[in-house]
């Protein structure tokens, strides 16, 4: 893998690679020193287009603690406000040779175009509405995790279709897993044509008892002026996922950040159906096992504590 | 329309096949040209030869040169895209014998001296025959209709707000009934704007994958049906720009069984191309408006073709700088330049497969003259010298060599396509060689 850009381009198999590496980095959070020197001497660039909270911090700290150099950039008080284009930019960073940029913009395809200018791995961390493959990585580890295998399970995803590149990058990872996808949201939220990416679409919460996940989306509160939907209450009064139609036996999923109260009620939140926690949890060692697959698996070597599957990389101040 | 006036041809292309089906020609003959006229067609190897250039033709075809009713140049404004001259010669490396320039310029055309200036342009810098368009509305804004009967005088082509449609259907009524005063054909861009949103591609399953905003076929074609019943109401004459969708079709199907003076255009690479293309999110090659529809669309306007629907063919030439395309696909500029490759796309994608005939082609590729009142391109003897002289069999690299165009977001750019413009006549003269066929090597 060169890089990471889209869900789409990767086969079941190489997704399970992921999770498994990844698997063996969450028992090195067990450790006390949460550290390993893989990447020591490297440069990671995240370079963020937009806001984030989550995706941007976790892929920080990956990269800390697989040793690597990280430079941050964020395009509010950059040079990206004054004028200078993805290219250049990308050109000014490359300066530094980066082993990998991970990059978070507001257009489609923009992780495809820094891939074909800069020599690093790119990891796209969302591009526009298209793709966020790392979130369904993380996704996807959260739910083998709990459920063993995602063969045959049901999963419905509800709200904000539309507008969302982590229903379009699970979409495509859940399939891929095995899993059978209904999207559930208001019409003018679904995008047309999407029945055509192999899910079952419905406009009704009326059968969310046969799903064994709910995914649900953000509801951005901007939607209403642009006539998506009539109003926020109306959008609940149907959409919202809340501790009557959500079973005991379902499991509750949300990418965050979470609008309390609008497409989740509180008690969905924190019941213990709930994976939102476990889904943060998760996209720290997703994200190191990205790293470490684009940066690290080709020049792996053997090491003698090194069982079946993927290996735990020898922590910082142990012997190798 | 005006262009550079130079040295007419005095020339023969000797047993050449000669394909006019507007003319009635489909046969092998000597093409004799004298002082820029066609004066016979005698059988292959009679022409008296003397005082002409004799050009070895065997095997390859001679059109009725090309007209294209839809094209950006550019200027006023934004010269490092396109200019007069520059857009001329990439007219006349088609095949092209005129060219109808938009006038959504920087600023637009809406003056009755804009006009002049750049009718001098061409006088000075234009290979081919080129006319401009003036705007319907002043500085395009939609609101005050520009001094029509002026700009007329002047020698604008006739009008169009391309690049905008013209949202008030009052507005639009009130330039049909002027026009019954003045004259000159109303060209329109169909699209509502409340509809199209902020779309970059096609509404559909490929738009669905791609998380871009949709502009949906009925943003055109509701368009398309308002203004058609306006131009019927009022008995105005209209040409429909760019057709993109099977409703569309349609819809000027309706019109003109129910008498409406419309005509319209449609685009090569809406002829050849879907929506798939966009799944590489290449805006360079991809990215236009109308956006690339689906399969369905694209057998609609094939048959628009075949069943006349369709009038002519038209590039919808859209030169950008490589800046405005190096950038996220929902960023870049929209438009693809088409000039240069309208002949060999089409033969490559339409005519070689058996989709339409090599006649069709080259009767559509001449017919966007008639829509504005210029009379076609024609080879019958005693015709101003406009020949498209074409190699069927050769295949070129788009962009390989370049472009004579100032930019290069070409959609068949890299692409290998079969059959190509050897050399053009516009006006009388020698407006293009294909340097290789010039030299002797090509032919």
């Amino acid at each position: 893998m060169r890089h990471l850009l889209s869900i789409e381009q990767l086969s079941k198999a190489e997704i399970e690679a992921i999770l498994d590496r990844a698997e063996s980095f969450a028992e090195v959070g067990r450790r006390d020193i949460k550290k390993v020197p893989t990447l020591r001497g490297r440069t990671v660039v995240t370079l963020f287009y937009e806001s984030s909270t989550r995706t941007s911090s976790s892929f920080e700290l990956a990269a800390k603690r697989l040793s690597a150099d990280l430079v941050s950039v964020k395009a509010a008080g950059s040079s990206v406000d004054k004028g200078e284009s993805l290219k250049d930019t990308v050109a000014t960073l490359s300066a530094y040779e980066p082993a990998a940029i991970v990059i978070r913009h507001p257009h489609a395809g923009a992780a495809q175009l820094v891939a074909g200018w800069a020599d690093a791995a790119v990891v796209n961390a969302g591009d526009g509405k298209h793709e966020h493959p790392s979130q369904a990585l993380l996704d996807v580890y959260t739910l083998r995790r709990r459920l063993g295998s995602l063969e045959g399970k049901r999963i419905w995803i509800v709200g904000d279709v539309l507008h969302s590149r982590v229903a379009r990058s699970n979409l495509i990872a859940f399939q891929a897993m095995g899993a059978e996808l209904t999207v559930c949201g208001p019409p003018a939220l679904i995008p047309r044509g999407l029945r055509e990416l192999g899910c079952e679409v419905t406009h009704s919460l009326d059968d969310l008892g046969e799903a064994d996940v709910v995914y649900a989306l953000r509801l951005q509160r901007e939607r209403m002026r642009e006539s998506f939907v009539p109003s926020l209450r109306e959008y609940a009064v149907h959409f919202q996922i809340d501790s009557r139609r959500l079973g005991p036996r379902q499991l509750l999923m949300h990418p965050g950040p979470v609008n309390r109260g609008v497409e989740l009620s509180g008690e969905a939140i924190d019941s213990p159906q709930s994976l939102i926690a476990e889904q943060v949890a998760s996209g720290l060692v997703v994200r190191m096992a990205i790293l470490y697959e684009l940066l690290a698996a080709g020049d792996e070597e053997p090491t003698p504590a090194a069982g079946n599957g993927a290996t735990a990389p020898t922590p910082i101040g142990q012997p190798a | 329309m005006e262009m550079r006036s130079g040295e007419s041809a005095d020339l023969v292309l000797r047993g050449v096949t000669v394909l006019d089906p507007a003319a009635g020609l489909d046969g092998r003959h000597d093409v004799v040209v004298r002082a820029g006229r066609v004066t016979e067609l005698p059988a292959p190897g009679a022409a008296d030869a003397a005082g002409l250039e004799e050009i070895d033709a065997e095997g390859l075809h001679a059109f009725p040169a090309f007209f294209d009713p839809h094209v950006h140049l550019r200027t006023p404004g934004q010269e490092h895209k396109e200019d007069v001259e520059t857009g001329a010669r990439s007219a006349a490396a088609g095949g092209y014998c005129g060219v109808l320039a938009m006038a959504n310029t920087e600023p637009p055309v809406s003056e009755p001296a804009d006009v002049e200036t750049l009718l001098a342009d061409a006088r000075a810098a234009a290979a081919v025959r080129v006319g401009f368009l003036a705007t319907v509305t002043r500085a395009m804004a939609g609101e005050e209709l520009t001094e029509m009967a002026s700009l007329l005088e002047a020698g604008a082509a006739g009008f169009s707000d391309d690049g905008l449609p013209i949202r008030s259907a009052r507005v639009l009524r009130r330039a049909l009934q002027y026009q019954r005063l003045c004259g000159g054909t109303i060209a329109l861009h169909e699209e509502d704007p409340e509809l199209s949103g902020d779309g970059v591609m096609h509404e559909g399953p490929v738009s669905a994958a791609l998380g871009l905003a949709g502009i949906p076929s009925i943003s055109e074609s509701t368009t398309i049906a308002r203004d058609a019943a306006i131009a019927g109401y009022e008995g105005g004459r209209i040409h429909v720009q760019h057709l993109s969708a099977v409703e569309s079709v349609e819809a000027v199907r309706a019109a003109k069984a129910a008498g409406v003076q419309i005509t319209c255009e449609v685009s090569p690479h809406h002829l050849c191309l879907t929506d798939e293309a966009v799944r590489g999110l290449d805006p360079h090659r991809f990215k236009m408006n109308p956006p690339l529809r689906s399969e369905a669309d694209r057998q609609a306007l094939i048959e628009g073709l075949l069943d006349g629907t369709v009038d002519c063919i038209a590039t919808d030439h859209a030169p950008h700088a490589t800046e405005e395309k190096e950038v996220p696909f929902e960023e870049a500029a929209m438009g693809v330049t088409g000039l240069e490759t309208a002949f060999a796309a089409l033969h490559t994608h339409l005519v070689l497969p058996g989709t339409i005939g090599l006649g069709l082609l080259v009767e559509k590729l001449g017919s966007g003259a008639e829509p504005f009142g210029v009379e076609r391109s024609s080879l019958a003897p005693g015709s101003e010298a406009n020949i498209a002289l074409c190699d069927l069999a050769a295949r070129w690299t788009v962009g390989e060599e370049g472009y004579e165009s100032r930019s290069s977001n070409s959609w068949c750019d890299g692409e290998e396509l079969t059959g190509r413009v050897l050399m053009t006549l516009a006006g009388g003269q020698v407006a293009y060689r294909l340097r290789s066929f010039s030299l002797g090597v090509a032919a």
